[in-house]
């Protein structure tokens, strides 16, 4: 394939061109209710082709593999209609890496029989705790290899493999539906999503328990956020106002996005790098073949680095991060997330709790979202804090707050960092991408919580 | 090899080997183009092809995927690995039947020239410029065009083209840190030849949002827009009347069927036959024919949505809801909602309120616990009211509510409806007083 790609990319008139060759092989196996419901595999091959001429971008995807001179033409006369102005992307020098994994070994040693007898593992245990009223749960694999070449010189080849599991138990009274919720994923290893017995039971104690909870009076509350919880507010509250396409060409948002400016206390340092290894958002070199970093996004409280795809980092002045990804060959990379984390600090749980009055303690993600000025995010578990002590549990909370104010609304850091590997992050139609994000515990001193 | 050549030796090739089989195949064209920054940034196309097979072997379902010309020989092995853990097959593929003429595919989508797209885009993006000079805008404009193709083992064929134009935009207004963003979209089987409905929406949106206010917390009458409408409450709504949710006993609409469990000015619809809407379709993605679905007459629970193996097992029909969209086996989705339209003005909405809101997007609504019907988000973009008047635009603010008690006390339903993104039709909703906390 290599000397195709590089033949349809030699001699062409652009200021840059890249081709992405992707092969991909899933398996799902789904359960709703006692039953099995769908278990399937899939397989999918494709390219795409990416054209920068005078500043205005074409691309061609594409499931048929022959002619990519011709996908090459096309791809360069659709950048020329969107072209007015100078080309600008980071310059890089020319990558080179070939394969080095195990080739899809590891994926294929794990037959379709194990993961349906997994799933029917967990199924049973979550059965077996009284008065549920039925379960979801949907366990899911890919295994890719994607080539990449560009005009530049650069030829890439990378594998990977997602490991992907989320529950739902559901209880029912009357007309009192109550759900709760468990999702876990892994770059690579299998074994993270089995011997997971005991959360999954105490999930479906949970969601019963979740019935006879009451709901929270709306208000502005002192918030604790557990790791995983933690990470997904990291990720909405301010992941997304780093990326920098939001920024690169808007004046406004230019302005107060300044590299120096304060968000939060000295105690706060924000860090995002695919060259962290071993998690959901790791990999060697991003879409558009620049190695991986990890990059501090604040540190002491200020703000100090953006996410950046080679356009932005040039248009910009700054240095290139790695951050471009695409969701797959359908796709041009777009500046995205990798692994997001606030980095530990020194409070213990039991002091930032003990000096709560009246609070919320919010575990677990349901979900989250930004308009990069406000964002929400949901608990999966809540319960009232009071005098300094953990109280009742509540139904489970939707919080909101100003990404530009919130942050400096951290007042304690936690010494307990986790990762949260089980989410995916949309984007545009990209959804949903391998991200993990995560936190230690972190105490938010007024937060807008909703409720009745 | 031309697609009904190659779907029609897979299912010969997958009969030798299973009592039934299904091939179903897409194949799109989209091309879309993208604006940035109020300008043009990037025209792209895409073609595709997948091709889906589902076979029942020893009484199991079996089923794959291929995306790609290649591996099409791979499918029938594929699909035989996963069929020993598949669930018992209880449908029964549709025999060879009628297709009344849903229309969907309108020529001129395909004729559309790329500069007439980035024509219409740039004047919605002048038009909105002209209004608010420090507008951002951010959007796209795409056709496509989609062949599908079925054969069964059952004799059952059938193959239609579609057609589809989109066109959406969204402006961000930025003054220190404080962002307004506005936008709406616009999706037809047809070319969009205007900018007229988007522009309009978001002109007002950008009049109505020019002051700020601050309202109370406290317990608040609230208008959704339509656009808040398909936001909020259609997911919800969707997973009350999924067939297969009412089976696991999930649905809080459960065993309501035939009782009133709605306000009487409250009706709802899922349609795909309507002319040349979005999600129209002559047949679903198992064959069974489209039909138009009462959902919620009058205040009382009509019928549940079904596919052919949920409809199999739960003892009823399909309603034509079988849906691929997730790349696995056909699971229940509806095709066009319909909201029923009422007798109140949007302005006479307004007038009755002393003190309320009006939400035109409710960000996280659907992050709660949507099968019990429960939402809470953060007013986006919303208006509050005061003395029957819009005085301006409200932050910091969230709305919850449960969708069953909000749409069961009802106050109005609008008397004019509009599509929002081509998957809902509805008017705006005068829903009775919700919890409202707000920083102020
Ligand atoms: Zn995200």
């Amino acid at each position: 394939m290599r000397q195709e790609m590089e033949e349809a990319l030699r001699g062409n008139n652009a200021d840059y061109l890249d081709l992405r060759i992707e092969k991909r092989n899933t398996s799902h196996v789904v359960y709703r209710g006692k039953e099995m419901e769908d278990i399937g595999r899939a397989g999918s091959q494709g390219g795409s082709v990416r054209a920068l001429v005078k500043g205005g971008w074409g691309f061609v995807s594409f499931d048929d593999l022959s002619r990519l001179r011709d996908k090459v033409k096309l791809a360069i006369a659709q950048a020329r209609m969107a072209g007015n102005e100078k080309s600008q992307i980071a310059t890089l020098p020319p990558a080179v890496h070939l394969f080095d994994g195990d080739g899809g070994a590891g994926y294929r040693a794990v037959p379709l029989a194990r993961k349906k007898a997994l799933v029917e593992e967990y199924n049973q245990l979550l059965w077996s705790v009284p008065r549920i009223q039925t379960s979801n749960i949907g366990y899911g694999d890919v295994y890719k290899r994607v080539v990449f070449a560009n005009s530049e010189g650069s030829y890439i080849e990378q594998e990977r493999t997602d490991f992907v599991l989320r529950l739902a138990a559901i209880a029912r009274d009357g007309a009192d539906v109550q759900q709760a919720h468990l999702s876990v994923g892994s770059l690579g290893n299998f074994n993270a999503v089995t011997g997971l017995h005991r959360q999954v039971k105490e999930m479906a104690e949970r969601a019963v328990q979740l019935l006879s909870a009451p709901k929270v009076t709306g208000g502005e509350f002192p918030v604790v956020l557990d790791p995983v919880l933690g990470g997904v507010f990291t990720h909405e509250a301010f992941g997304h106002l780093s990326e920098s396409d939001f920024v690169y060409e808007n004046d406004a948002v230019r302005e107060i996005m300044v590299l120096g400016k304060k968000f939060g206390q000295p105690h706060l340092n924000i860090v995002d790098g695919a060259a962290v290894p071993g998690l959901r958002g790791s990999y060697k070199y991003d879409d558009e073949g620049v190695p991986a970093t990890k990059s501090y996004l604040i540190r002491d409280g200020i703000l100090v680095g953006r996410l950046h795809s080679r356009e932005t980092a040039a248009k910009m002045g700054e240095s290139p991060t790695g951050n471009a990804r695409a969701l797959d060959y359908h796709f041009p990379p777009i500046v995205r997330m990798t692994n997001t984390f606030i980095e530990p600090g020194k409070v213990s749980f039991q002091d930032m709790v003990g000096e709560i009055k009246e609070g919320i303690y919010a575990r677990n993600w349901y979900g989250g979202t930004t308009s990069m000025e406000m964002f929400t995010f949901s608990a999966g578990e809540a319960y009232m804090i009071r005098n300094g002590k953990i109280a009742e549990m509540v139904r489970p909370v939707v919080l909101t707050g100003n990404v530009f104010t919130t942050l400096g609304l951290i007042d304690a850091i936690g010494n307990d960092l986790d990762m949260n590997q089980g989410g995916g992050c949309g984007k545009g139609a990209q959804s949903p991408l391998p991200v993990s994000n995560g936190s230690p515990h972190i105490r938010i001193s007024r937060c807008l919580v909703g409720g009745r | 090899m031309t697609g009904s050549e190659s779907i029609g030796i897979i299912l010969g090739q997958a009969q030798k080997v299973a009592a039934e089989a299904e091939v179903f195949q897409m194949r799109t064209e989209e091309t879309p183009v993208r604006f940035e920054t109020n300008r043009l940034k990037q025209v792209m196309s895409r073609q595709g092809v997948v091709t889906a097979l589902r076979l029942v072997k020893d009484g199991r379902t079996g089923f794959a995927t291929i995306s790609g010309q290649d591996g099409a020989g791979e499918i029938v092995a594929m699909a035989l690995e996963t069929a020993p853990f598949g669930a018992p097959a209880k449908f029964t593929l549709p025999a060879r039947m009628e297709y009344t003429g849903v229309e969907v595919l309108d020529p001129g989508v395909e004729k559309v020239s790329v500069e007439e797209m980035m024509g219409l885009g740039q004047g919605l993006i002048d038009r909105l410029k002209a209004h608010t000079p420090e507008i951002v805008c951010e959007g796209a404009v795409a056709k496509v065009v989609a062949e599908v193709r079925l054969v069964n083992s059952r004799g059952g064929a059938v193959s239609f083209r579609k057609s589809l134009f989109v066109l959406s935009m969204e402006g961000m207004v930025t003054r220190d840190t404080d962002m307004l963003f506005v936008g709406d979209s616009e999706a037809s089987c047809r070319p969009i030849r205007d900018n007229e409905t988007v522009a309009r929406s978001i002109i007002d949106q950008l009049e109505h949002a020019r002051r700020r206010a601050s309202v109370s917390s406290g317990r608040l009458p609230v208008i959704f827009t339509p656009r808040c409408v398909a936001g909020a409450l259609m997911m919800p709504l969707s997973m009350g009347f999924n067939g297969k949710i009412v089976m696991q006993g999930a649905s809080p609409l459960g065993k309501k069927l035939g009782e009133k469990v709605f306000s009487d000015q409250f009706s709802l619809y899922e349609d795909a036959t309507i002319p040349f809407a979005a999600r129209s379709r002559p047949c679903d993605d198992e064959g069974v024919p489209s039909q138009r679905n009462v959902l919620i007459d009058r205040g009382v629970v009509g019928c549940f949505l079904y596919d052919l193996q949920t409809a199999a097992l739960a003892g009823t029909r399909s309603t034509g809801n079988g849906s691929r969209a997730t790349g696995g086996l056909p699971v229940t989705q509806p095709s066009s909602l319909v909201i029923g339209e009422g007798k109140t003005s949007f302005e006479d909405m307004v007038k009755d309120m002393r003190e309320g809101l009006i939400v035109e997007e409710l960000m996280g609504a659907e992050q709660g616990n949507v099968l019990g019907g429960d939402f809470s988000g953060n007013v986006l973009l919303g208006y509050k009211v005061e003395g029957g008047e819009i005085a301006g635009r409200v932050k910091d603010t969230m709305v919850s509510g449960n969708i069953y008690e909000a749409l069961r006390d009802i106050v109005a339903v609008g008397q004019r409806s509009r599509w929002v993104g081509g998957m809902l039709k509805t008017p705006p909703l005068y829903l009775p007083r919700l919890s409202v906390v707000s920083k102020g």
